[in-house]
């Protein structure tokens, strides 16, 4: 054979047993357990922003509690630790973690260079404290967005760079391990949920060239005064460049649980295998040139360029909704299997006893939404309704705060038993706390997205004390409050029973193991093309450079370095 | 490679409501003239807001009826107004806003309009409405802007 062709194993092979993964959990448990705190703490935050609305603000009294600056003082300084710790911290630290943990047993070896990880691991810790100190003293209060020319703390931006670099470096770490494992697998195809996760990683590294550059060339010289301005519509470019890939590092992490671990749970099998590759690999090539449609409503970026970002992002719904179909097809062969019959009927027989089960589905409920309100945002004009408005929280959190987060919580549900070979403390509380954060979350954004678009309520805002505030709000305030509330208790049960899960003496009768789905037809063989990283890099790139080429080129040219900023406290 | 039957048909389905949607976007922007701002010009966020830049004129003066029923304001935004903060027109009018900050990012939506459009130093953003119905508009700063951003809001008045 002259042709590498890419052949089905003959069969699934069993995951090697824990003890030959040691120090990859070791590793895996430092980077939950971190974004476990910072989401506690970011997440903590969330009712209080609620509350303010509706004019119960809780911040006075909470910037009587801390340790000389250390303290969160006013609505903005907490809002910006939401942000960062929730969307930054608690997702990159979650992510890195999960797919420490999931790479290796995917390609049945360890990891080939576990100090490249254990790099990577120290370098995001140094990072998360040198950003997390003067966001806790109020040096950076800048939202996680941190706009230029708003000015803060330079070790917000160094500390956000070395978050950055060490998930680069994680990263690495799993390309060697893959390396290794091509040269030993010639004409083996990758594994699913190798294959996914690695890919997740490698749009990720691209992606975050953008806000790398922000704050390397744009950012930090002219922070510590080096040059006497910056150029504010560059910044954003460079930043939302990486900033809606950002949203896809959030999302496909989720995306290979419900297609390659979620139909095991529920007894299915990977209905279309196949399919599920090409989509992972349309997001590598379609996650990054649509940024622009984060700056539909920028003065100063042409509109024929964001039309056409606009028409790549109406693309990415495409691996979307094959996504929808091919999930809820595997889930179906699983309710079937257990019994489930009817046209509709078979959805009792899902296994909603299981919370890790539940949690994931809920959260894909959640996203159908979230996703018809992404469609709405990427709208070119039609974002002119909703732009910066309460809706854009109310979209996001559906995805990264539920399509995201809550699978992340179903992940924990059977992880953290895997990892400390302990059986999870309760799974009513569980089955209480997917059931508490659907609910919530459904109050919450139903509020917010009616707050943007019917009354143009801007976000991100200080409500409760702004002059503007309108009574006829209030029946939508009350009922985003009374989700945030509910959240808010979501959240306790779930740190609740992660504490009690990881300070219990039990130990599990079974070790937990990765569930691993099973393609539905494994006879069907691979095409090369979908295991050949080439076509698929150089499409990415390709991509990028008609997208955001001459556009960026142009800005470049005519960069603006006139503004000089303001420290924010 | 193998595609179930079903599946793609879904996924035909799904590129026809994008053929669709994009043909109810093109049909608003065209023929409704519902547009997005685009790239008008770089000013120097040091200077703006002193003459003889427009956004340095009395705040009274910015608003400039171009001919009979149009138009045009240079409103400026900084921390934490804007300026002019009420804009008062007669019903009808179309009203073009030229918009740019000095300090930070701002942003500028109008409630119940579809002008929405973000106030960069160092940029201006142009969009043009219509204001066919009398009564109050509020517009607020939705671009975070620092420690009093949510004080930061004006008035269209649209008169009889």
């Amino acid at each position: 054979m002259t042709k590498r062709k890419a052949q089905p194993a003959a069969t699934t092979p069993a995951i090697l047993p824990p003890e030959h993964f040691k120090r990859e959990d070791r590793l895996t448990a430092w980077f939950i357990t971190i974004a476990m705190i910072a989401l506690f703490i970011g997440g903590a935050l969330g009712p209080l922003q609620k509350l303010e609305h509706v004019g119960i603000n809780l911040y006075p009294a909470l910037a009587k509690i801390g340790i000389g600056s250390v303290r969160i003082q006013s609505y903005y300084q907490g809002l910006t630790a939401h942000g960062v710790l929730n969307a930054l911290v608690w997702t990159t630290f979650f992510i890195v973690g999960f797919f420490t943990y999931a790479i290796p047993r995917s390609l049945g070896r360890p990891l080939k260079q576990p100090r490249i990880n254990l790099l990577a691991l120290v370098l995001m810790i140094v990072g998360l404290v040198m950003a997390a100190i003067p966001i806790l003293t109020n040096l950076a209060s800048v939202l996680y967005t941190f706009y230029p020319p708003m000015k803060a703390s330079v070790f917000f931006y160094l500390g956000l760079v070395l978050v950055v670099v060490g998930s680069w470096v994680a990263g690495l770490g799993y390309y060697v391990t893959y390396w290794q494992w091509r040269k030993d697998n010639p004409g083996q195809k990758t594994p699913f949920i190798a294959l996914a996760a690695i890919i997740t990683m490698v749009m990720w590294q691209i992606a975050t060239l953008g806000i790398a550059i922000e704050i390397l060339v744009l950012i930090i010289p002219w922070v510590l005064g080096w040059t006497e301005g910056t150029d504010p519509q560059l910044a954003r470019t460079f930043f939302w460049f990486t900033g809606h890939p950002l949203v896809y590092f959030w999302l496909l992490p989720a995306y290979v649980s419900w297609y390659a671990m979620l139909p095991k749970q529920a007894g299915g099998k990977m209905f279309s295998e196949q399919l599920a590759r090409l989509v992972f690999w349309l997001f590598l090539v379609l996650s990054i040139p649509v940024g622009l449609h984060h700056q539909f409503v920028d003065p100063g970026v042409p509109a024929g360029w964001k039309a056409i970002h606009a028409v790549i992002t109406y693309s990415l719904f495409l691996p979307s909704m094959a996504t929808a179909f091919t999930v809820v097809a595997s889930l179906e062969l699983g309710a079937r299997a257990r019994g489930g019959k009817g046209l509709l009927g078979w959805i009792r027989h899902l296994p909603w006893g299981n919370p890790s089960y539940t949690a994931q589905n809920l959260a894909m409920i959640l996203f159908v939404f979230g996703g018809i309100g992404g469609l709405t945002n990427a709208s070119y004009n039609l974002n002119l309704a909703i732009h910066n408005t309460a809706w854009v929280p109310g979209h996001f959190h559906l995805t990264v705060g539920s399509a995201a987060t809550l699978t992340f919580f179903g992940i924990a549900y059977w992880l953290v038993p895997a990892l400390t070979n302990k059986p999870l403390a309760s799974r009513r509380a569980a089955l209480a706390q997917a059931w508490t954060w659907f609910v919530g979350m459904l109050l919450m954004s139903n509020g917010l997205h009616i707050l943007g678009l019917n009354f143009g309520v801007p976000r991100r805002t200080s409500l409760g004390s702004a002059p503007y505030l309108d009574p006829a709000w209030n029946p939508l305030q009350i009922e985003a409050a009374v989700g945030g509330i509910i959240l808010g208790i979501s959240g306790l049960l779930f740190f609740g029973n992660m504490l009690a899960t990881a300070l219990s003496r039990k130990r599990a009768e079974v070790r937990e193991e990765m569930p691993v789905a099973e393609p539905l037809h494994p006879e069907y063989q691979t095409p090369a093309w979908l295991d050949n990283w080439r076509p698929w890099i150089v499409a990415t790139i390709l991509l990028i450079l008609i997208a955001y080429g001459p556009v960026l080129v142009s800005m470049i040219a005519n960069i603006n370095l006139t503004s000089p900023g303001v420290q924010i406290r | 490679m193998h595609i179930d039957r079903y599946e793609r048909l879904f996924i035909y389905a799904a590129v026809a409501l994008l053929v669709v949607f994009m043909g109810a976007l093109a049909v608003s922007s065209f023929a409704f003239g519902i547009r997005v701002p685009t790239a008008y010009e770089k000013v120097d966020p040091r200077t703006v807001a002193t003459p003889p830049s427009p956004w340095g004129l009395p705040a009274e003066e910015r608003l400039r009826e171009l001919s009979p029923g149009n138009y045009e304001v240079y409103l400026l935004g900084q921390m934490w107004q804007f300026s002019p903060n009420t804009i008062t027109v007669p019903a009808g009018s179309r009203v073009t806003f030229y918009v740019t900050s000095k300090d930070v990012q701002h942003g500028f939506k109008i409630a119940g309009t579809n002008i929405n459009i973000m106030a960069l130093p160092g940029e201006v953003g142009v969009l043009t409405a219509t204001f066919d119905t009398p009564g109050t508009y509020n517009f607020y700063c939705h671009e975070y802007c620092g420690a009093l951003h949510h004080t930061m809001y004006g008035q269209i008045v649209v008169e009889e």
